[in-house]
């Protein structure tokens, strides 16, 4: 089976610009890494479209098929872009929220490459002050270079996004290379040592 | 075969009218409702316990003793019996003297509660949870099989020449259930001792019940218990039945809304779709729940919830007389094709049948294993020996 990246997004518009900076760091890193002989195919989500799952499952603690499927992808990523609106200085509350979701570990040691869009270049600041302890919290391999685009960003004539992305992208590829996210195991597939439970309860 | 009820015990208003029960209500209503299950032919009435309101049953023997004198017949369980919050040793001491008081009609589902807020009420704290239904249990089995118990665990004082009063009716413990929802542990925990294992099924998808009782299954065998489809598997489900599909989905809508659990989240539909809950008529409950096989196999027990959300006493019992015509049904149902080498589901008369069995075998083959009554190889690893 390919190796897969998955471009987790979670702007609510269509057209969004964060599923766009999404999409151009996947195709990005897809470069990368097909350049260094690790192909990967990319799996998009768009939290848009999984909001009133994710609000039925904090209420009710049922996940539906679209959720528990989106969470397999996750684990059995070797590398997860994500891409966060700006909201009131923080990522968006269905940011958040599919984080909080999540079974604790998935994202230990998986590298993630973080990225964020806003009005102005004033919210750049957000992966550092909000995006970067929440990952850091849930222990994942973080990229070392991640990217803001404002608004603005995007009629830029220089081409400056372009290289921010690129830059992210082969810092990203790079990790994932060398320290690919594994696939979270299936606890039922195995048997527990009870024995080891009895005694080291 | 098993058909029955269980109940959480929650007083809840009725969104419909706007009455809440009185606690007192709520238990009286316990007792019609289980004395009810009885009569329309029914096996099992399963009790709740919980600690805090909106819920009233703190007491699970004292209200299953008083249904033991108001019936003959239906076997009494739980759902569940705290095995985290509770002393082990009360629990034994509680279902050994219900044991007797019922001639024999009880088991018991062991769940560790999910209320945060609870654990720390009986001096423990609740990510220990899976830590404590090991221990805990691994004591009251041993509290319900050995003369005198000397013990030492983390989480109770050690006990030192300690003997249950009364033992367990003719010898044999109560048969028990190990219930989670999502926990790998609790279904390994179940298949090591060749206890039975009961999924809740209600709140989850079907993907999920099936992967933890194939989990248990396969444990099952691992033990050696027996090959995996003889594994003694229980399951949870939900129904509101009306003649008319189109009435009972009218009625059961306003409930379902503002249900306690559920209530504000998926709509009605869609939590039919993803879970075992059927709102419809007779037939339509009586061909899903058959279809439940296709989810976990042949198995042994399945109990419904029909009295919570704030539904009224008279409509629940309407509930039961409607579940009583379609018995017949069931029982045919789940017969058919069933394998031989699938067994019901232990009673205290099959345990005792077992257990004597075995006492005529063990003398003559000393290493003899009862997989019924769970007497396994392993009562030594219980001991503290390794094996």
């Amino acid at each position: 089976m390919t190796d897969t990246v998955v471009v987790l997004t979670a702007g609510v518009g269509t057209p969004s610009s964060s599923q766009l900076l999404g999409e151009q760091l996947a195709k990005a890193t897809q470069r990368v890494l097909a350049a260094a002989g690790k192909p990967v195919e990319l799996v998009s989500i768009e939290l848009r479209t999984l909001a009133s799952d994710l609000a039925h499952q904090l209420t009710t603690h049922v996940p539906s098929p679209a959720l528990t499927q989106v969470y397999g992808a996750v684990g059995r990523a070797v590398g997860v872009i994500v891409v966060t609106p700006v909201f009131n200085a923080s990522y968006s509350g269905l940011f958040k929220l599919f984080f909080d979701l999540m079974d604790e570990g998935v994202m230990a040691a998986r590298p993630v490459l973080l990225a964020a869009t806003g009005g102005t270049a004033r919210h750049s600041l957000v992966i550092d002050t909000a995006m970067l302890p929440l990952f850091h919290y849930l222990k994942a391999a973080i990229a070392p270079v991640g990217v803001f685009a404002a608004t603005g960003d995007w009629g830029d004539q220089a081409g400056q996004l372009k290289a921010r992305i690129e830059s992210a992208a082969r810092a990203f590829g790079q990790l994932v290379a060398e320290r690919p996210g594994v696939t979270v195991e299936d606890e039922f597939a195995v048997g527990i040592d009870f024995e080891n439970l009895l005694h080291g309860a | 075969m098993q058909f029955g009820i269980f109940t959480v015990g929650d007083v809840t208003t009725d969104p419909t009218t706007g009455v809440t029960p009185t606690e007192h209500e709520r238990i009286k209503a316990a007792v019609a409702i289980a004395t009810k299950a009885e009569e329309v032919g029914l096996d099992v009435f399963a009790h709740g316990e919980h600690h805090n309101p909106p819920f009233h049953p703190s007491s699970p023997t004292t209200l299953l003793g008083y249904v033991a004198a108001k019936t003959e017949r239906i076997l009494l369980s739980t759902a569940t019996t705290l095995i985290t919050t509770n002393d082990p040793v009360k629990i034994a001491e509680d279902y050994s003297v219900l044991q007797h008081l019922a001639d024999g009609r009880v088991d018991l589902m062991l769940g560790r509660g999910n209320t945060g807020p609870v654990y720390p009420w009986f001096g423990r704290d609740i990510r220990d949870g899976i830590s404590l239904a090991v221990e805990n249990y691994a004591l009251l089995r041993r509290l319900w099989r050995e003369p005198v118990v000397d013990w030492e665990g983390k989480f109770r004082t050690p006990l030192q020449g300690f003997t249950l009063a009364p033992q367990p009716l003719d010898g044999v413990p109560p048969f028990v259930w190990h219930g989670s929802i999502r926990s790998p542990q609790i279904a390994e925990q179940a298949a090591f001792y060749g206890d039975g294992f009961f999924h809740n099924h209600i709140f989850w998808p079907q993907t999920h019940t099936r992967q933890m009782v194939e989990l248990y299954r396969r444990r099952w065998e691992h033990y050696g218990h027996g090959p995996a489809n003889t594994a003694i598997v229980g399951l949870g489900g939900q129904f509101f039945m009306r003649r008319n599909s189109q009435d009972a989905v009218r009625e059961f809508r306003p409930y379902f809304d503002v249900a306690p659990v559920y209530g504000h989240g998926p709509s009605l539909e869609e939590f039919m779709a993803q879970t075992p809950l059927t709102v419809g008529s007779p037939q339509q409950v009586l061909e899903r729940t058959l279809g439940f096989r296709e989810v976990v196999g042949d198995y042994q027990r399945q109990l419904f919830l029909i009295d919570h959300a704030g539904l009224p006493l008279k409509t629940v019992l309407e509930q039961l007389d409607l579940f009583g015509e379609i018995l017949p049904e069931l029982r045919k149902g789940f017969a058919k094709d069933r394998p031989a080498e699938v067994p019901d589901a232990p009673t205290h008369a099959s345990l005792v049948a077992a257990a004597e069995a075995e006492r005529t075998v063990s003398t003559a083959l000393p290493t003899a294993v009862d997989d019924v009554t769970g007497r396994s190889p392993y009562q030594a690893v219980e001991a503290g020996a390794k094996l």
